[in-house]
């Protein structure tokens, strides 16, 4: 009798699933049990980690659902393979190959990619134009030459790298 | 409408039967062809260029080259 009243608003919940319950006040004591939303009650969601969910999806059962839900209760050797569908659709919204199956959404994907690649290719052209200096004399050909006369000179990487590639007595690369 | 029941059980024991020959196939062809593509082929190289190598002569080149600090080249 005691906790009768509590009692009751949950087992509701169990057997039908109903999710929306309005402020239901307790009278016993003088105060009021606190008003439960929608958000704070358990939810059915489809997800392949959780595979029964805390509640069946279907809330609010039409009569031909009920009289199927008490069916339900006999043995199962009666029922049709339509009934048991109709019986799977009550209790969850997707089946594991319908939450599965993949979307079109890497399209987008991809599309937002080489658009952002490309705003970034612009900017990145903007900057060489605009934002750098001049590049270092090192870069320039004289220079290179220099360079490359120095490093075969120092016999840089002698037997598979660089220096090998030139032709000592000859004065040339090798071909 | 009798779907055959899914395996239920030793799901990570056939994978890696599955698995774990191929993997040690590959990684022993990996090894096999880095070794007999790149370090037998590396070795060879040098062995060769020192079979002919003249380190006196090579000096005398690079030091008329002028690329050294402690010599200068000859004639100076």
């Amino acid at each position: 009798m005691l906790f009768s009243f509590r009692m009751l608003a949950t087992r509701a919940l169990s057997l039908v699933g109903k999710r929306a319950i309005s402020t239901s006040i307790c009278l016993r004591g003088g105060h009021g049990v606190a008003k439960v939303d929608d958000y704070a009650l358990p939810a059915y969601f489809d997800r392949r980690e959780n595979p029964l969910p805390d509640v069946q999806f279907v809330t609010e059962l039409s009569a031909v659902q009920k009289s199927l839900k008490e069916k339900e209760k006999g043995s199962w050797a009666t029922l049709s393979n339509e009934e048991k569908i109709a019986l799977y659709r009550i209790s969850f919204k997707q089946s594991f190959a319908e939450m599965n199956e993949g979307t079109k959404e890497w399209k987008s994907v991809i599309a937002g990619m080489f658009f952002f690649i490309g705003m970034t290719g612009l900017v990145v052209l903007w900057q060489r134009k605009f934002v750098y200096g001049p590049v270092p004399p090192t870069f320039e050909s004289e220079w290179k030459e220099k360079e490359v006369q120095r490093m075969l000179d120092m016999r840089i990487n002698p037997v598979e790298g660089f220096s090998a590639k030139w032709d000592y007595e000859n004065k040339e690369w090798k071909k | 409408m009798s779907l055959a029941k899914p395996a239920m059980r030793g799901l990570l024991g056939k994978r890696l039967r599955f698995h774990l020959p191929i993997a040690f196939a590959l990684s022993l062809v990996a090894a096999a062809a880095f070794k007999y593509g790149v370090t037998e082929p590396r070795k060879q190289a040098y062995a060769d260029f020192y079979k002919q190598y003249d380190a006196t002569k090579e000096f005398n080149n690079m030091r008329d080259a002028g690329v050294f600090e402690s010599v200068r080249p000859t004639g100076e």
